[in-house]
């Protein structure tokens, strides 16, 4: 009780000088900071699933986001720095997110005791699925629609990236080559954390159809793997017109799809899996699902293309 | 034989407990970067191992256990990486001085 009143509060804490920093990277790091303290909460909600989303999404990938983004607004920042938005606008931005707090606020109090929920019912028909993890049964079963539309968000995220390319460097290369001493710290933790790294993240994304974990959470991994070598110089990023690069992105997405339409044959429905291949398909569906996010991922972190290969 | 478990655990985990602390007033009290984050990872390699070996004593499954030992060694790895990479840059001669 202590512990849950004293996290509460760091979050909220956190979350204030996130909103009062002055500088944007150390907001940044507060945001980060914000994110592994949620991911904490979630922990003491018995949500662990939820929590190893919010660490590797909503911190880690999220965070070096904003930490790119941040880096590169530095210009824009200082020369707006005294362009100070007036008062009448302050205001207003003051009260519509004062009045947004208060309206989330009282719909959790006025919360029915106890919530409302579906939760028997979905663990009372997790055996059809062929899964033993209830929160991948709503994510790859009961709400598999749900779970079908935020990949192809990803993949308009990454779409509107790209459409920042200056017009020389469409189809090319994202982001800054990196260098490093091939003798430095860095390269050699590459080395040595990348191929633990791809283990650990094929491992959360196997287990999680009986334990905490999945394809969002492993594609994270994944993603973060390949920055890590990326950063250390040790591979670049590939021409963003590559086909195969292409296929990749768009091959979960797709299977997805196409075993969706094919459960009108299979099952009688869209997204309707027959009892007996239950799992078989949600494996099918998970593993393109799994490497196109964590493609789409690292190639949301790398930015939008700025050069073209060296001939 | 479970209280003397016991023991060892609350013995380590305190003893990790105080690096940490140690480690955070030295984050807050030391004059630079350097300083900082030379105190920052002795105390958490230190602190962590010793959370870690408190652990290990309640643990009866060997791979959770091996589990552990990972976390720390992961850990260890990152840390002392991303401390050089900070110590780097923050040298008063700069990255490459």
């Amino acid at each position: 009780m202590v512990f849950d009143i004293g996290l509460t509060l760091l979050v909220v804490a956190v979350a204030v000088w996130t909103i009062a920093a002055r500088d944007t990277f150390a907001a940044v790091i507060g945001f980060v900071a914000f994110g592994l303290l949620l991911a904490l909460a979630w922990v003491r909600l018995a949500a662990p699933d939820v929590a190893l989303t919010e660490a590797a999404l909503g911190s880690g990938v999220t965070g070096v986001v904003l930490l790119g983004a941040s880096t590169r607004l530095r210009h824009a920042e200082i020369s707006a720095a005294d362009k100070k938005p007036g008062a009448m606008l302050r205001a207003a931005a003051a009260v519509l997110c004062t009045v947004v707090s208060a309206g989330l606020a009282a719909i959790v109090l006025v919360l029915p005791h106890p919530a409302p929920t579906l939760a028997p019912q979905a663990a009372a028909n997790m055996a059809a699925t062929g899964l033993g993890n209830p929160v991948t049964a709503v994510l790859m079963a009961y709400r598999a629609i749900d779970t079908l539309l935020e990949t192809v968000v990803l993949l308009l995220a990454l779409l509107g990236l790209w459409s920042l390319t200056p017009d020389p460097f469409w189809g090319g290369l994202p982001g800054r080559r990196h260098h490093d001493d091939p003798d430095g710290v860095l390269t050699f933790a590459a080395q040595l954390l990348v191929p633990v790294g791809i283990l650990v993240g094929i491992h959360i994304f196997w287990v999680g159809s009986v334990a905490p974990g999945g394809e969002f959470q492993g594609a994270t991994i994944l993603a973060a793997m390949w920055i890590l070598a990326a950063m250390a110089g040790l591979v670049d990023a590939p021409p963003v017109s590559r086909r195969w690069l292409r296929l990749i992105l768009v091959a979960g997405p797709a299977v997805f799809f196409t075993i969706g339409l094919a459960g009108f044959a299979m099952a009688g429905g869209f997204l309707a899996y027959p009892e007996s291949h239950a799992k078989l398909l949600i494996v099918m569906i998970e593993v393109p699902v799994t490497l196109s996010i964590a493609a789409t991922l690292a190639l949301l972190v790398a930015g939008p293309p700025d050069r073209m290969p060296q001939q | 034989m479970s209280l003397a478990l016991d023991l060892l655990t609350i013995l380590a985990v305190s003893a990790g407990v105080f690096f940490f602390l140690a480690g955070t007033v030295g984050l807050l009290r030391l004059p630079d970067a350097l300083t900082r984050l030379h105190a920052l990872t002795k105390a958490d390699n230190l602190g962590l191992g010793l959370v870690v070996l408190g652990l290990l004593f309640q643990e009866e499954r060997l791979f959770a256990a091996l589990k552990l030992i990972t976390v720390w060694l992961l850990t260890l790895l990152a840390g002392a990486t991303v401390t050089r990479l900070i110590a780097r840059n923050a040298r008063p001669t700069g990255p490459r001085g």
